[in-house]
C-alpha cells in the first residue's frame, strides 16, 4: 500500500471529506499541486478549480473549490476552501459561464471586469471539476 | 366572599403570563434547533483554521506577521458576545461576570481595558456599568451573518495593528449542552502556538504567494471566523437557555396558580360555612 497522509476538506459550512489519501491534487494560485505523503510544510491561497483526492485503496473523488486555503505538512492536508461542492449542476455553471462571456463582450467598466472575470473563472471552473468527476467515474 | 373575587382575577392574570411564557418556551426549543444546527456546520471549520494557525505560529519565519508579535501588554481589549434580548435567565450575567473578573485582573496590573460589544445586551450592561465601548454590533437577528460583524471586529484588528491594544480576547458562552452554557474567554491576538512536541524544531512553510500576502488574508479570515463562531454558538446557548428559563417560569407559574386556587377554594368554603351558620342562627331566632 502506497502512503498515506490524513486530508481534510472544510468550508465555512461543512466539513467534506476527512480521511487518509495517497494523492491530492489541487489548484493553488501559482499553479497546480500534486501532494503525497512527506510534503515540505507549504502554506498556499487557492484559487478556484477541481481538487482531487486519490484515497487509500485508489478510489478518487472529486470536489469543486471557490478558493480558500490549504495548509500542508508532512502527514496531515487541510484544505480550508470559502465554497466547497460534491454535486455540480452543468447547466447552471454553463448559463453562468455565458452570461460572463456575454457581459465581457459588451462595454466593460472597470468594476465590472473584475467581477465579470471572476465569475467566468469559477463557472469555468466548476466545468473543468465537473469533467474531472466524470472521468474519475469512468475510469 | 371577601377576597375572593380578586383571588379569581390573579389567578387568570397567571393564567395569561403562563400562556406566554409557554409559547415562548416552545418558540425558543424550535429556534434552538435550528441555531445548533447552525453551530455544528460551522465547527469543524472554526476547528481546523484554529489548528493551521497553531501550525503557523510555531513556524521559524523569517516574516513575522504583527498579529505574531507577543508584546509587552498595555492596554487590552475584549470582544464580548451577548444575545440581542432579554428572559433567557442568567446567560448574560454569568458572562459578564466572568469578563469583569478578568478585566479587574488587568486594571489592578495598571493596563487599560476596552470593549467591542455584539449584541444589544453587551452594549447597554456596559454602558451602565461603566467601560471603555469602542465598537458596538447590535440586532443580529436569528441568522447571524459575517458580513456584520466584520466592521466592528476590524476595528479591534486595526487597534491591535497601530499598537493601541496589545492583547485581544474573545468572551462568549460555550455550549456544553441543553442544560448547561458556560462563558469561556479565550486569546484570539496575538495567536497562540499550538504546543505539539513534533512542531517545535526549526521549520518554516513554502509561501504561495509570498508570505506577507498570504498570512494577511488567511489571519483575517481565522479571527473572522472565530467571531462568527463564537456569535453562532451564543446564539444557541441564546435558545437553550430562553428555554430553560421559559421552561421553569410555566412550571413556576403553575405552582403559583396551585397555591392561588387552595386559597381561593378556602375563601369560597368559609363564606359558605359563613352564611349556612347564619341561616341556621337566623332559623333558631325565629
Amino acid at each position: 500500500m502506497a502512503m498515506t497522509v490524513h486530508c481534510d476538506v472544510v468550508s465555512a459550512e461543512e466539513s467534506l471529506f476527512s480521511g487518509l489519501v495517497e494523492l491530492i491534487v489541487a489548484t493553488g494560485v501559482e499553479g497546480e499541486l500534486g501532494i503525497s505523503y512527506g510534503h515540505a510544510p507549504l502554506l498556499t491561497a487557492l484559487k478556484p478549480g477541481p481538487v482531487r483526492i486519490i484515497k487509500a485503496g485508489g478510489e478518487e473523488e472529486v470536489l469543486y473549490v471557490s478558493g480558500g486555503f490549504a495548509e500542508i505538512q508532512p502527514t496531515v492536508v487541510t484544505i480550508l476552501a470559502d465554497v466547497a461542492e460534491r454535486d455540480i449542476d452543468e447547466a447552471e455553471a454553463e448559463k453562468a459561464r455565458e452570461e460572463a462571456l456575454a457581459a465581457m463582450s459588451g462595454q466593460p467598466t472597470e468594476i465590472d471586469y473584475a467581477h465579470v472575470s471572476a465569475q467566468l473563472a469559477e463557472a469555468e471552473a466548476r466545468l473543468r471539476t465537473l469533467k474531472a468527476i466524470r472521468r474519475a467515474a469512468g475510469k | 366572599m371577601a377576597g375572593g373575587k380578586e383571588v379569581r382575577t390573579k389567578i387568570a392574570s397567571i393564567k395569561s403570563t403562563q400562556k406566554i411564557t409557554s409559547a415562548m418556551e416552545m418558540v425558543a426549543a424550535s429556534k434552538m434547533r435550528k441555531a445548533q444546527d447552525r453551530m455544528a456546520l460551522g465547527r469543524p471549520y472554526a476547528r481546523r483554521i484554529r489548528a493551521v494557525i497553531g501550525h503557523i505560529a510555531n513556524a521559524s519565519s523569517e516574516y513575522q506577521h504583527i498579529y505574531l508579535q507577543d508584546r509587552e501588554v498595555k492596554r487590552v481589549g475584549y470582544v464580548l458576545v451577548s444575545t440581542d434580548r432579554g428572559l433567557c435567565g442568567g446567560l448574560n450575567v454569568n458572562m459578564f461576570k466572568a469578563a469583569i473578573k478578568d478585566m479587574q485582573a488587568w486594571s489592578e496590573k495598571g493596563v487599560g481595558v476596552e470593549i467591542c460589544s455584539i449584541g444589544n445586551k453587551a452594549a447597554s450592561f456596559f454602558h451602565n456599568y461603566g467601560g471603555d465601548v469602542v465598537a458596538a454590533v447590535k440586532d443580529l437577528g436569528d441568522e447571524p451573518q459575517a458580513a456584520s460583524l466584520i466592521g466592528s471586529v476590524k476595528v479591534m484588528l486595526d487597534r491591535f495593528t497601530d499598537g493601541s491594544i496589545d492583547r485581544l480576547y474573545l468572551v462568549g458562552n460555550e455550549f456544553v449542552n441543553t442544560m448547561s452554557q458556560k462563558p469561556q474567554i479565550e486569546q484570539l491576538l496575538p495567536l497562540q502556538a499550538d504546543e505539539d512536541e513534533s512542531l517545535q524544531h526549526k521549520w518554516d512553510y513554502l509561501y504561495e504567494p509570498e508570505a506577507g500576502v498570504l498570512l494577511d488574508g488567511m489571519l483575517n479570515r481565522y479571527i473572522e471566523s472565530q467571531v462568527y463562531q463564537a456569535v453562532v454558538e451564543n446564539k444557541a446557548c441564546e435558545q437553550a437557555a430562553r428555554m430553560i428559563a421559559m421552561k421553569s417560569a410555566t412550571d413556576n407559574a403553575g405552582e403559583l396558580i396551585d397555591s392561588l386556587q387552595l386559597v381561593y377554594n378556602k375563601a369560597r368554603q368559609a363564606a359558605i360555612t359563613q352564611e349556612l351558620s347564619e341561616i341556621v342562627g337566623g332559623a333558631a331566632a325565629v
